[in-house]
């Protein structure tokens, strides 16, 4: 039984028709990666899955007990808007100390919890927000974009942390990404979106297809194994010199 | 009894005033809304004039004109029209036509002035009860919506994905801003409602590690705004309305200078 289940949906913004027929099932326990060039529609499946578009045409079956945890592309924290990050945390559910810290750690920054969010870096911010979607205990993690604006080694820790929290708590992931060679390996399968699904399969199988060398090329093939010898390479986003910029751009923005 | 004191009535409706502003007058700064609030409050003008025409409540008039003037602008602004535009367009034209349909009621004579820079001076206790009542439902119905509308504030997919629809908590916080004018009418007048909807707010904001603070602190400065603008009103002879914004402005001053120190 897959937790949810999309068949034949069409989404448009007034005109512009951006999905039209795409049809997916997302398993319990799986990592699924939609790559896609811009405007292929990534973010629009993902706003459909979380119920912030209506598909005009299609139907979106969601299993019972389906309990979704969205990761955004970014968060701009307006800073009149003082906020903590434990208190971010406790939005909007009301969240217990003990979820927040094991949230935290779960997300590699068990430290920050007393910081302003505007504050943050953006590694820290992506983590702060996936130990948000972590807290309601998700079966479903959605990511749209989650390491935009992080370097190389930054995003690969970064989904090293995800596949952990797969391995920890047996959440299905659904991943958007254009960073192809980093997000796919670590992938069980893979989806090319591009309005409509162009291909699919495991992540060997689609960088060799056809449709997806069309869309991006051939060179990602070779930059797939560049990922997988790069485990050892550590950078983690609360490490000292994240922290001094922090402060310096904190006080800039005041 | 102490109601019996128009000094007394009328800080007691300033506070009143100022803890519904404060919680409100935060949402309209973390949102941006600074100018939507304005030209709320100035379409509130004309709300007036149909009250007296009518010869309904000046509440129910001002609620009534507050609101449609703040749905019309959502409305159109979801249908692609640039929202600075707009808000210069509906409010100016709404308070114009609320002015030039005062100077008709010429079988009534108004204190124009009343209304557009308040009376706090002559609060009654009737006045007290609305502003109280209204007051209090604008606390209640923020406090109640209080994580959904944060939540919806930071980010409206945020909110979906947690079963929250912003446009219904944006909703939420339109009925409370003409609730807001409506009351603040008597108090500040139309044209420094938006005052002591952000001045406060905004003073408290240096002073605040979470957004709880910001809207508790912000009714604590508007409070004590209130108070001690009505008391130095009454030594200066000066006029009660603009002296609370007054002090309000030199808190602001006052907390922007002490995080100037502390950066």
């Amino acid at each position: 039984m897959s937790l949810v289940s999309v068949q034949n949906i069409s989404v448009g913004y007034g005109a512009t028709k951006v999905l039209r027929g795409v049809s997916l099932e997302i398993d319990p326990g799986e990592i699924l990666t939609v790559v896609g060039p811009n405007g292929s529609g990534k973010t629009t499946l993902l706003r459909a899955l979380i119920g912030a578009v209506t598909p005009a045409s299609g139907r979106i079956e969601r299993g019972a007990g389906l309990r979704i945890g969205y990761v955004p592309q970014k968060l701009h924290i307006d800073p009149t808007l003082p906020m903590t990050v434990s208190r971010f945390l406790r939005l909007p559910g009301g969240a217990t100390p003990t979820q927040i810290a094991a949230a935290l750690d779960r997300a590699g920054v068990p430290d920050l919890s007393n910081r302003q969010m505007s504050g943050l870096s953006g590694g820290q911010m992506q983590r702060i927000l996936l130990a948000r979607a972590l807290i309601g205990q998700p079966n479903l993690l959605l990511l749209d974009e989650a390491t935009q604006g992080l370097d190389q080694p930054g995003s690969a820790a970064f989904y090293r942390q995800i596949e952990e929290v797969r391995a920890a708590t047996g959440c299905a992931v659904v991943m958007i990404s254009h960073e192809l060679h980093v997000v796919m390996s670590a992938s069980d399968r893979v989806i090319c979106l591009n309005g409509h699904v162009c291909c699919e399969g495991t992540p060997e199988i689609v960088s060799a297809a056809p449709e997806y060398q069309a869309l991006f090329g051939t060179g990602t093939g070779g930059a797939l194994a560049l990922y997988r010898h790069d485990h050892d390479h550590s950078h983690d986003a609360t490490c000292g010199h994240d922290h001094a910029h922090d402060d310096s751009t904190t006080k800039a923005a005041e | 009894m102490m109601l019996d004191d128009f000094m007394t009535r009328a800080a007691l409706a300033g506070i009143g005033v100022a803890c519904a502003a404060a919680p409100l007058g935060s949402f309209v700064v973390w949102r941006r809304m600074a100018y939507f609030g304005d030209a709320t409050a100035h379409a509130a003008i004309l709300g007036v004039a149909l009250s007296l025409a009518l010869q309904i409540s000046i509440f129910a008039g001002a609620v009534a004109v507050a609101l449609a003037m703040a749905l019309t602008v959502t409305v159109l602004t979801g249908r692609g029209y640039a929202m600075d535009t707009l808000l210069g367009v509906l409010a100016h034209s709404a308070l114009a036509f609320g002015l030039v349909a005062v100077s008709f009621l010429s079988g009534i004579r108004i204190d124009l002035m009343a209304y557009l820079f308040g009376d706090i001076l002559a609060v009654s206790r009737g006045d007290l009860a609305v502003i109280w009542g209204g007051a209090v439902l604008v606390v209640a119905l923020i406090g109640w919506r209080w994580s959904a509308l944060l939540t919806s504030t930071l980010s409206p997919d945020l909110a979906h994905a947690s079963g929250i629809d912003p446009r219904r908590e944006q909703l939420i916080l339109t009925l409370a801003l003409a609730i807001t004018v409506a009351v603040a009418i008597k108090v500040v007048g139309v044209l420094l409602i938006a005052a002591m909807l952000i001045i406060p707010a905004a003073a408290a904001r240096p002073l605040s590690r979470t957004p709880e603070q910001m809207a508790l602190f912000g009714a604590v400065i508007g409070a004590v705004s209130a108070v001690a603008g009505l008391h130095s009103a009454y030594l200066l002879d000066t006029p009660a309305g603009p002296s609370i914004v007054c002090v309000a402005a030199i808190f602001f001053a006052l907390t922007s200078f002490v995080r100037g120190l502390r950066a």
